[in-house]
């Protein structure tokens, strides 16, 4: 099942040419720039992975594409996403915040759910490995 | 069928949107900035023949390469790693850092900062510490310049365990593989550069442009110091300017002349005197005049006049006036 997390995960996934200007513009804005991977993409899992260090004092976006290629040689078969985190006064959070890479086959999410109680319903997400993997 | 055919003849296929039949030079050297930025380049550096030449040259090739793209034919980005080498003060540094302007006017580097670094930026204390040091640094420099001094530094044959070697390989690396991204430059004193290169072959071969600075001459050390003057609002009177003369001859054949650097120390020195000249009389009128001129007197004071001849056990350092 195709993952839709984060800012333009309807669209097509971004070519290098297109990431880079979102990172410039990232950058642009003084926004600190982050490389996360992760072989969890439950949307409850917010804790990504670093890879490196936050970047931030950059002028060119060229230095984060030479970090992403590097995390993608390394975790090509995981998710990638790069945030930027906003750290001015009142916003002191992430801005933004996209994939940019994603396994070959992705696994997807089932619904379950439990009765409780007095007939309460509780529902959960779980992460199922990839249906191509065993077909 | 269609694409296959496009794809064999895909320089034609690019081309042949709106093939320019010929282009005009002239106008596209202005569009481009390039005679604004050489004709600067030519009047605010003295001297340095060959450097204006190669800088020319580049930008030559920059124009070319743009109207060969436009025209459709094959392209490739030049190779602009240079190595700048030469004796103390001769302005290796202030031309890399006028350097990444020209680039970034010429549209080489898209964001034109200098990075400058030494040793002590790229080289780690332990192990494990060099390699993230150094891509710091290479990530601070894409799109612009990074200006390595004394590169020589990185290198210690004395020592095979050094980390120097480390950062070495990741800078050679990238310098190779991301042309498009960053401008490297090293410079140093001529000998050591040479032994450097020599110990360090693929440092030499990805390094297109090795530039070496001439010593200046009398005549444009004087140009270089009336320059620093006039920038900081100051000027010669004609017996002043005479005695400069006399003083650059005799401080270049004395220890430890380092060009334009000495000049600019004689220079600072002599502000000092002439300061201490009006202060000494409290008692008279200054007008702007007396504030903007350098007097002889604030030039023979200086010991290089007073002092024996070269080498007489006189301690020769910068320090001395």
């Amino acid at each position: 099942m195709r993952l839709t997390q984060g800012c333009f995960s309807f669209l097509p996934d971004l070519t290098d040419d297109q990431i880079y200007k979102q990172v410039q513009y990232c950058l642009a804005n003084g926004w600190a720039v982050n490389i996360e991977f992760t072989d969890d993409p439950h949307p409850r899992n917010t804790y990504w992975e670093m890879w490196g260090l936050p970047m931030f004092d950059l002028s060119d976006a060229a230095g984060v594409m030479m970090e992403l290629a590097e995390c993608r040689r390394v975790y090509g078969d995981r998710y990638i996403r790069i945030s930027g985190f906003d750290s001015s006064h009142g916003w002191e959070s992430v801005r933004i915040s996209f994939l940019v890479n994603r396994p070959a086959q992705e696994p997807y999410f089932a619904l379950e759910r439990q009765e409780v109680a007095g007939r309460v319903v509780r529902y959960a997400t779980r992460l199922c490995p990839s249906r191509e993997a065993t077909p | 069928m269609l694409d296959l055919q496009c794809a064999n003849n895909s320089s034609l296929c690019g081309g042949a949107a709106s093939p320019p039949s010929g282009f005009d030079l002239r106008k596209e050297a202005e569009a481009a900035g390039i005679t604004e930025t050489l004709r600067e380049l030519e009047h605010e550096l003295i001297g340095l023949k060959p450097v204006k030449s190669r800088v020319r040259q580049i930008a030559s090739l920059l124009l070319i390469e743009r109207i060969r793209q436009r025209a459709g034919l094959v392209s490739s980005p030049p190779t602009l790693h240079m190595s700048f080498t030469g004796n103390p003060g001769t302005g290796k540094t202030t031309v890399a850092l006028r350097m990444a302007k020209i680039l970034h006017g010429l549209g080489f580097v898209r964001r034109g900062q200098v990075i400058s670094v030494t040793r002590d930026d790229l080289v780690g204390q332990y192990i494990g510490h060099t390699a993230p040091k150094t891509k710091e640094i290479l990530k601070k420099a894409m799109g612009g310049v990074l200006f390595i001094d004394e590169a020589y530094y990185l290198h210690r044959p004395d020592n095979e365990r050094d980390y120097g070697q480390e950062a070495i390989e990741i800078l050679l690396q990238v310098m190779e593989n991301q042309r498009e991204d960053l401008v490297v430059i090293l410079a140093g004193y001529g000998e050591r550069m040479t032994n450097f290169f020599a110990s360090n072959p693929g440092f030499r071969s990805r390094i297109a442009h090795h530039i070496e600075f001439p010593d200046y001459s009398e005549a444009e050390l004087l140009l270089i110091s009336e320059l620093m003057l006039k920038e900081r609002g100051y000027s010669f009177s004609a017996a002043a300017r005479e005695a400069f003369v006399n003083y650059i001859a005799l401080r270049m054949t004395q220890p430890f002349f380092s060009n334009a650097r000495s000049i600019r120390n004689a220079v600072d020195r002599i502000r000092l005197r002439q300061a201490d000249r009006l202060v000494s009389d409290l008692d008279r009128m200054l007008e702007i005049k007396d504030l903007e001129t350098i007097d002889s007197s604030d030039v023979l004071a200086s010991r290089v006049f007073s002092a024996s001849p070269p080498g007489e056990g006189r301690e020769p350092s910068e320090r001395t006036s």
